[in-house]
């Protein structure tokens, strides 16, 4: 059958037309390129009348091949492939040029942006008449859920889901599920304890007989796609059984060891070398930490294994890999406190009194290290004065450009709870106040009223060298007071640094591992910013709360509800199809050699002893294409990138190569057409 | 190791305690410096004033004029070290300016490609290129009980800085710390001391002055070190003036960390420049560090 | 970032500014956050805060921006551009701004403007700065009185060997003169 295509040049209101002569392309294109049975320029091809127009063209005009030149795929391949489909035409002989993204929206001059417009739109035309029909995999969905991550966003997660009758895998880190909101004292803007509403989620959780807990632990690999994921779990030897320990906490409180908490505590707290990080942990399960345990370190004590009335320490514990087949992955990771020794002008670390704001958190915390009671770093004196300052590493182009978009408020919480716990007077030194949502403005004005001072610039230093008697054995925080354009000099006696959210610290890792981006932040990145929030590019991997951007806790509770339905929804259709965008190897041709049973990133090739030929698991691969290339026999191919299509595309993206010297373009050198079925 | 060496004007003269001990202590640590030969005055902030282009015609002489044998040139003063560094980033950074540049300088018939001459400080090069081991080799007279105050400016830790952190820099701190010294905490120490404003607003001045010899008086310092002629001559000339104005009674000596490193080393203190200082740091030496007077 | 075409918007004040800084773009992302008029060691001198003056520039405020003495009370410590969350280069926009109210002779740092000329002066006569020359210079005629106030700075100066009566000169003084002259030249200064 000969190839008929039609060509649709998208305006995109004047999102395109303005910096492109979509008219002049379309023109063009009916008339240059070859096999062209229609060319048309449209307002709004994604409109159900530009859909329809593909639609009737394909029954009325015996199209075969479709070519959109509009916005990115990642937007509207779906719609177009659909229209197509719907018309009786099989989608995958649908190609989309990208004139928006990588023309009108970065180029300002109209004949150089209409020009490249032209070797876009050839570009997918010469290769589409190459493409093959082809078929989408379908695949059964596994209705277990994997959900990485046990703060608040992703408790949430698993919560609805296991109501919901589905059985969840809850992968954490640390030892306790909990995240971020265990280790606060009170919640803005209502004030609520943050142990009161957690923890009874976090119990719900820990019981939960849909719910597999696997705390302790971390992702090691994933392997297949949306539906019918593998996932390798390492549960980090915690050197207490499990299914003996009770959780009474004997070993705890025997061990003689005694090592500064940086991790629960900040700190500013200590905690035994074998430990729960706070008492309402779930599991209750502790762990023994080797690096400050002092068998591990010198051989000697095993203190807790002669208290433990269960029998369950075991120094010889190993870490394990567990196997678990789910069908889809919420990332649930949270986020991680900027480093404030960044900024030496601000003193952490150096100057005593000065807090990060997680340590301030851990500070006013009843179950905190002084039970509460805000005084300084001495353990006893009663600040009289402290001064909170924001935007330390948000907002920085040195550091993070973002706003953390949550400190602004939990500065007046800290503003708040110093007011009510001592006499000290607070001064919040900001450069924008972002109270933005419900009851946000409210907790502004409450603050006001009740006398927490508020000045407005970012601090320039804080310093130990006093000036005047006045300031003798103050921190003086430097600022301009930018609404009097004034220096101003404060002297206080505790000064508490609002530090940045910032990603984790392997979130590249973890999305690689995932298949996700992180954006120029670090930030893992929805598959749309406004209506696609919590699904990512990767089909059946969700994100939820912080590790998508910095929130607060309703929004990451609505990340983590959200996500939850999205899996449900995967969950009711029960079966997916998904791209049949993978590699066959031809078996004629295949030598046997193996090759690319290694170079596979997936592990998605296995070797047919039997006949002697690699096989590839449809499963698992994943279409990169790297077998293609190191196979030596060229026997593999790579479905919807074979090389003719590919070349073929190349020869279209230069259609005028040469013609400034007036010649043909010249025929690019290719070899092996012969692998292309 | 062998560097071109550009001592600036201040070094001439006012400031020559720098420059005579800078000799002495490269001699010891076997740093051969060359000076550029008829080098220029790099003209301080005050061409940058009146007109980038000359200002940085000016300075690029001297990088034109570096021996081309060598590809590093060592400036112990704050500001002609900037001047130095920033011309060339700037010719790098921006081509074009670069070009015109070359265009004033061949009207002399010179030329310097950008990034051709790799300036340091001298600071910089005592820390990196000779390092701990090979310093405290040569310390024949620690520092001991000497309590020294650190004092680093602003044009050598910022901006265009590379060795050491610009809020809150500690290169001169573990200097001293290999000598033997007792390296006070000086909050001040890359605070300004003022620069030519004792030519324009001399109580601003004054302030700026008193506040670093305060803080150092605070924190115990027997003395303060210096690596900026600007520097030493603010807090060390306009002492006795600050104490007029304000009824204050500082009487803290100000000396270049050379100096001190070629003490240290068992250099003789008159080989050293010490005695060109306005308050004296003999009495200094004579109660704490036996045998190292005149 | 979105740029507005240069047909559609008349050159303002800011726009001087920023063509007269190397790196100057980044003067248009000021927020007003005050880092740099917190930092400013001479701040309390000036008439306005480095920040105030950028708020002015924006304004379009060119008289009092240009009278201001802020620009002359710089100096150049860089305390304000090493904090910058902007990553402006404030203090070679200080040196824009001293350049600019030069070339118009509206320069108002009382003697600040005063002082430069009479350092590049001997440093176009000689080659190398004349510590005595400038001081005795400067305050001969920028304000005499100050003169007999800094007698005792300079005598204990010299008496340490510290301050020369006669200058250095460099040995191819031609050569630095040529290379300044075609400078000026090419700058448009006079
Ligand atoms: C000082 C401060 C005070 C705040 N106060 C409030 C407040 O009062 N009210 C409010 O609404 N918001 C507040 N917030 C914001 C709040 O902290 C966040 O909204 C919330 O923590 C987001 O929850 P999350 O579950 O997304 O992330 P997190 O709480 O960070 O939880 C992430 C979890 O994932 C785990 N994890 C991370 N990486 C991995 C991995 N690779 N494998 C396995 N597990 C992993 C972590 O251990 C952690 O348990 C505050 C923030 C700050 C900085
Ligand atoms: S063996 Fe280790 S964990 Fe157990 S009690 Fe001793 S120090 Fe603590
Ligand atoms: S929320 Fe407030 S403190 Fe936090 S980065 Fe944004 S503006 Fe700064
Ligand atoms: S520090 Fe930078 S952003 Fe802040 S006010 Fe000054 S110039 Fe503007
Ligand atoms: S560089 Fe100039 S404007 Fe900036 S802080 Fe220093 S003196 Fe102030």
């Amino acid at each position: 059958m000969p190839e008929k295509v039609g060509i649709y040049v998208c305006h995109c209101g004047s999102n395109i037309a303005g910096t492109i002569d979509v008219e002049e392309v379309a023109k063009w294109a009916g008339e240059n390129i070859d096999d062209v049975a229609v060319a048309r320029d449209y307002k709004f091809m994604c409109s159900s009348l530009g859909q329809k127009m593909i639609e009737e063209d394909i029954q009325q005009k015996g199209l075969n091949r479709v070519v959109v030149a509009a916005c990115s795929p990642s937007l509207h391949e779906k719609t177009f492939r659909r229209a197509c489909q719907n018309a009786g035409m099989n989608p995958y002989l649908f190609q989309m040029a990208n004139i928006r993204e990588q023309i009108s929206w970065v180029c300002q001059d109209k004949e150089v942006g209409t020009q490249k417009a032209k070797a876009l739109v050839c570009a997918a035309a010469e290769r589409v008449k190459r493409h093959k029909p082809l078929e989408p995999m379908k695949v059964k969905v596994n209705p277990a859920t994997l959900v990485v991550g046990g703060g608040i966003a992703g408790l949430q997660a698993t919560l609805e889901l296991a109501d919901a009758g589905y059985h969840v895998y809850l992968v954490e880190r640390e030892p306790s599920i909990g995240g971020h909101m265990a280790q606060f004292d009170k919640t803005f803007p209502t004030l609520d304890c943050s142990a009161c509403i957690l923890t009874p989620r976090m119990s719900e959780v820990g019981q939960h007989e849909n719910v597999t807990l696997l705390t302790y632990s971390e992702l090691e690999e994933v392997s297949g796609s949306v539906g019918e994921f593998k996932v390798k779990v390492r549960k980090k030897a915690r050197y207490v059984k499990e299914d003996l320990c009770t959780g009474c906490g004997i070993c705890v409180s025997k061990c003689p060891k005694k090592v500064v908490d940086h991790d629960f505590e900040a700190g500013l707290g200590h905690r035994p070398a074998i430990y729960t990080p706070f008492p309402q942990a779930v599991p209750r399960i502790p762990v023994i930490d080797t690096d400050s345990c002092i068998w591990f370190e010198r051989g000697k004590c095993r203190a807790c294994e002669k208290v433990c009335p269960t029998n369950a320490i075991d120094y010889e514990q190993e870490d394990e890999i567990v196997e678990l087949e789910v069908g889809n992955i919420i990332l649930a990771t949270g986020w991680k406190l900027f480093d404030c020794e960044k900024l030496p002008q601000y003193g952490h670390g150096r100057l005593p009194n000065v807090y990060t704001s997680m340590e301030f958190e851990r500070l006013c915390n009843a179950a905190g290290p002084t039970g509460g009671k805000i005084v300084l770093r001495d353990g006893k004196t009663e600040p009289e004065s402290v001064a909170i300052i924001h935007c330390v590493g948000s907002r920085d182009a040195r550091h993070n450009s973002y706003c953390s978009s949550v400190c602004c408020m939990a500065a007046m919480k800290f503003g708040h709870l110093v007011l009510e716990k001592t006499k000290a007077d607070v001064y919040s030194c900001y450069i924008d106040l972002r109270c933005n949502m419900k009851d946000y403005e409210e907790f502004y004005q409450r603050l006001l009223g009740e006398g927490m001072h508020f000045v407005r610039g970012k601090v320039a230093e804080v310093t130990e060298a006093s000036r005047t008697p006045f300031e003798n054995g103050k921190l003086v925080v430097q600022l301009e007071d930018t609404l009097l354009g004034r220096q101003r000099r404060i002297p206080v006696d505790m000064v508490i640094l609002m530090g940045a959210l910032e990603p984790q610290a392997d979130s590249k890792e973890m999305g690689l591992k995932c298949g996700l981006s992180c954006g120029t932040s670090g930030w893992f990145t929805e598959r749309h910013p406004k209506l696609d929030p919590v699904a990512t590019m990767t089909d059946g991997v969700f994100v939820a709360g912080a590790c998508q951007g910095p929130k607060d806790i309703p929004a990451s509770v609505a990340q983590g509800a959200a996500a939850a339905a999205r899996v449900q929804s995967m969950i009711a259709r029960g079966v997916v199809s998904i791209e049949p965008i993978v590699a066959s190897i031809d078996e004629d041709r295949c030598s046997g050699c193996r090759v690319c049973n290694n170079v596979c990133p997936y592990g998605a090739i296995d070797f047919n002893a039997e006949k002697e030929v690699s096989v590839i698991n449809t499963a698992l691969c994943k279409g990169c294409g790297t077998c293609v290339a190191a196979c030596p026999a060229n026997a593999i191919s790579g479905a919807h990138f074979t090389d003719e299509q590919v070349f073929a595309e190349i020869e279209g993206v230069l259609w005028d190569a040469g013609q400034d010297e007036g010649q043909a373009p010249e025929e690019p050198q290719r070899e092996a057409d012969s692998v292309v079925a | 190791m062998k560097y071109a060496y550009y001592p600036g004007c201040s070094l001439e003269c006012s400031s020559a305690a720098y420059d005579i001990s800078v000799r002495e202590v490269a001699d010891v640590l076997q740093l051969h410096l060359r000076e550029v030969d008829d080098w220029n005055c790099c003209g301080a902030t005050e061409y940058f004033s009146q007109d980038e282009l000359t200002a940085c015609s000016v300075i690029a002489r001297n990088l034109a004029l570096v021996d081309p044998q060598l590809d590093q040139l060592v400036a112990p003063c704050a500001a002609c070290y900037l001047n130095l560094k920033k011309t060339d980033h700037l010719m790098a950074e921006e081509p074009a300016f670069g070009a015109k540049v070359n265009e004033a300088l061949a009207a002399g018939g010179l030329h310097y490609d950008a990034g051709r001459v790799r300036v340091r400080h001298l600071l910089d090069v005592v820390y990196t290129d000779i390092g701990e081991t090979a310093i405290r080799d040569k310390v024949v007279r620690p520092l001991t009980g000497l309590k020294v105050a650190p004092y680093y400016g602003c044009q050598v830790v910022r901006p265009l800085n590379s060795f050491d952190n610009p809020e809150h820099p500690t290169r001169l701190d573990e200097l001293f710390t290999w000598l033997g010294a007792d390296v006070v905490n000086y909050p001040l120490k890359s605070h300004c001391c003022g620069g030519h404003m004792t030519q324009i607003s001399e109580a601003q001045a004054f302030e700026l002055i008193r506040r670093l010899l305060q803080c150092a008086v605070e924190n115990g310092a027997d003395m303060i070190l210096c690596m900026c002629p600007m520097c030493q001559l603010n807090l060390d000339a306009y002492q006795r003036q600050v104490n007029n104005y304000f009824s204050t009674s500082y009487n803290i000596p100000i000396v270049f960390f050379t100096q001190m490193l070629g003490l240290a080393f068992g250099i003789e203190p008159g080989k050293l420049g010490i005695g060109k200082e306005i308050i004296p740091i003999e009495p200094v030496l004579r109660a704490k560090l036996s045998g190292a007077t005149a | 970032m979105i740029t507005i075409p240069a047909d559609k918007r008349g050159l303002t004040f800011l726009d001087d500014v920023v063509a007269e800084t190397p790196g100057g773009e980044r003067l248009v992302h000021c927020m007003q956050c005050g880092s740099c008029g917190g930092s400013c060691p001479n701040g309390p001198d000036m008439d306005h805060t480095p920040r105030t003056l950028f708020a002015l520039i924006e304004a379009g405020q060119r008289d009092r921006v240009l009278k201001s003495n802020t620009m002359w009370r710089c100096v150049s410590c860089y305390s304000c551009t090493s904090r910058c969350p902007q990553n402006i280069p404030i203090t070679d926009v200080m040196y824009a701004l001293k350049r600019i109210s030069l070339r118009e002779g509206v320069a108002n740092g009382s003697d600040a403007p005063a002082l430069a000329r009479t350092f590049t002066g001997l440093l176009d006569k000689y080659g190398r700065s004349f510590e005595f020359g400038l001081a005795s210079r400067y305050y001969l005629f920028n304000k005499p009185l100050s003169m007999l106030k800094m007698g005792p700075l300079g005598l204990s100066m010299f008496t340490k060997g510290r301050m020369s009566l006669i200058p250095t000169k460099i040995r191819q003084l031609g050569q630095l003169q040529a290379i300044i002259k075609k400078a000026k030249e090419m700058g448009g200064e006079a």
